[in-house]
């Protein structure tokens, strides 16, 4: 006997009037939290969990202070990755668009950063300084911008120029930036400029944008990506450090990272603009989970491939209820 | 004179959620097989993230870095997350492959996805406040996305601060209410009947 | 405590990679647990129970 889809429907919707058997809520409750908690300690006892200290410009300063020293450049020329970024950092540029949507740069500058002051100038000034940096901390203080601008981009030209190997770097009209770059690499090996970052504005920080923003700048942050594995080009959304499961529940995410036209920055519109297009994918189809049951095709296919037969099968086979044909 | 703002939502409440169908003790015949343990797994992995989580919000963001019992409680927190998601996705796969929406169930398979969606994005935040490496390394990769979307103007992965309350107090908040909600439409619709449940036969087997 | 096999735990882990696609063996251990806990949830017979009152 078939029933009407509305009959169907009725009936689904309706309290069930049919066999029920013994069910203790609290019971089932409590056995569930109990399992769960004891499979986490004995995960826990077993394998710990990822904790890897985080990076700091002492670190880098250290490891790679010619890197150090070319960013820093780059941060007071205005080249940085930072100082061209675009909203909310700045307006240096207008940022990722959708077609006619420009979200990006629509939604302005809230987290204003001046790489310039902010980076540099700023935490150099808080030292206790050589003769030689206050001198050129003085020079550039007095200099005008435009005046500013040209030594910094020279600089950071002639730089470009001898791919980024400083000992071939031609003389040239540079003013007190070489200084400034050196003052700042110095003073990142010693380790004041991980807390002079942190500091400014006041004794309580918890914002730690301009950290994070100076470190993208450089290769050391991008290195350790790549090291640890999480670069998103490689699945590396998906991975945690070490050994340990990372994030499996975002492999639609990372998937589309992995594949043309998103994996190709060259590539416009949507290559140029992965990171904007993927949100508004995963936006699409987490709308698309949330309506399954009123897609068609989708929402049908449960009862197309029957993997419920295998979960109701005692009542089936109680009931004499055969699989339906077709 | 009309009825009382109280005395309506308190019929509406006796009639749809009476304390017999949130505290059952029995259920449908039909509710045999293992895949139903998960809804209450998955329950249970939150109830576990939550504790671990306290323990944690009372320490403080650096305490597992520098305490062997911090780093107990954080791997707690780690594997529970972990399971979490396991358990709600099996659950996920189980509800779908029943067709489960059916029979005027289309809320609870929209809060229960929405959940879902908002468990990743509470998951993140905690990703983001773990305030070692991969914090730093999925915040500065994380801003783009958002920046990208002007969401990055009021939502600043790089702002610890931030992500961290809302880590702590709005997302769970959050999540906690969409959790209930479903739960609530569970009870009150009860389990959707198997996929071609015959209602004449219903009454056999008594 | 660090776990017992925190020392394992804390190396790099090791990918498995073909063409574009490349995952942890560890996210691959869980996605594989993940679908045989659904054909088990599935396949495995629930213990039949008491009757219940109406």
């Amino acid at each position: 006997m078939t029933l009407s889809k509305q009959a169907k429907h009725d009936f689904d919707a309706a309290p069930w009037s049919g066999k029920t058997k013994r069910y203790d809520i609290v019971k089932e409750g409590s056995v569930a939290v109990a399992f769960v908690a004891i499979a986490a300690i004995v995960l826990s006892l077993l394998m710990g969990s990822p904790d890897e200290a985080p990076l700091t410009f002492k670190g880098w300063a250290v490891s790679n202070a010619d890197n150090f020293y070319v960013t820093a450049v780059q941060e007071l020329a205005g080249t940085s990755g930072s100082a061209t970024y675009g909203g909310p950092y700045n307006k240096a540029s207008d940022g990722l668009n959708v077609g006619p949507l420009w979200l990006q740069k629509w939604a302005g500058v809230t987290h204003p950063v001046d790489t310039v002051n902010e980076f540099v100038i700023a935490p150099l000034s808080t030292q206790v300084m050589s003769t030689e940096i206050a001198s050129a901390l003085a020079t550039w203080k007095a200099a005008a911008e435009s005046q500013k601008h040209t030594w910094a981009t020279a600089y950071d030209d002639a730089i470009t120029k001898a791919e980024g190997k400083l000992s071939d770097v031609a003389p040239g009209a540079y003013g007190p930036v070489p200084a400034l770059a050196k003052g700042l690499t110095d003073m990142a090996k010693g380790g004041a400029l991980d807390a002079a970052l942190l500091s400014q504005g006041g004794f309580f920080q918890t914002d730690n944008t301009k950290q994070i923003l100076f470190f993208g700048d450089g290769s050391y942050l991008d290195d350790a990506g790549t090291e640890a594995n999480l670069q998103g080009g490689t699945w590396g959304m998906m991975n945690e450090t070490g050994r340990y499961p990372g994030q499996a529940w975002l492999w639609l995410y990372s998937f589309w990272y992995q594949i043309p036209p998103f994996n190709n920055e060259e590539s416009a519109p949507i290559g140029a603009n992965a990171d904007a297009y993927i949100m508004v994918l995963m936006g699409l189809l987490s709308l698309g989970l949330i309506l399954i049951p009123v897609i068609p095709g989708v929402k049908s296919l449960p009862m197309r491939i029957p993997i419920h037969r295998g979960i109701w099968r005692q009542y089936y086979d109680a009931n004499g209820i055969k699989r339906r044909k077709k | 004179m009309s009825e009382m703002w109280t005395a309506k939502l308190r019929n509406k409440w006796q009639k749809n959620l009476p304390i017999e169908k949130l505290l059952p003790d029995d259920q449908p015949a039909y509710v045999v097989s293992w895949i139903y343990v998960f809804g209450v797994l998955t329950l249970a992995a939150l109830a576990v993230i939550i504790f671990s989580g306290i323990i944690l919000a009372f320490e403080g963001p650096a305490w597992y870095h520098i305490s062997d019992s911090g780093l107990f409680v954080n791997s707690l927190h780690f594997w529970s997350v972990q399971m979490f998601f396991v358990f709600m996705v099996v659950h996920l796969w189980g509800k779908y492959w029943m067709a489960a929406w059916r029979g005027d169930r289309f809320r609870t398979w929209a809060t229960g996805a929405i959940a879902f969606v908002a468990s990743i994005a509470t998951a993140f935040t905690g990703y983001l406040v773990q305030t070692n490496f991969d914090s730093q390394w999925i915040s500065f990769e994380a801003k783009d996305g958002f920046n990208s979307m002007g969401i990055g103007a009021f939502f600043n992965v790089t702002n610890l601060g931030q992500m961290l309350l809302l880590h702590v107090a709005f997302l769970p908040l959050i999540l906690g209410v969409l959790t209930v909600i479903h739960v609530l439409m569970v009870r009150r619709r009860g389990v959707v009947p198997p996929i071609d449940a015959i209602p004449t036969l219903s009454e056999v087997g008594r | 405590m660090t776990g017992w096999i925190s020392d394992f735990m804390n190396h790099p882990a090791t990918y498995l990679k073909t063409g574009w696609l490349q995952i942890s063996v560890s996210n691959l251990i869980v996605i594989v647990l993940m679908l045989i806990i659904f054909a088990l949830a599935i396949l495995v017979p629930f213990p039949k129970d008491k009757e219940g009152h109406k």
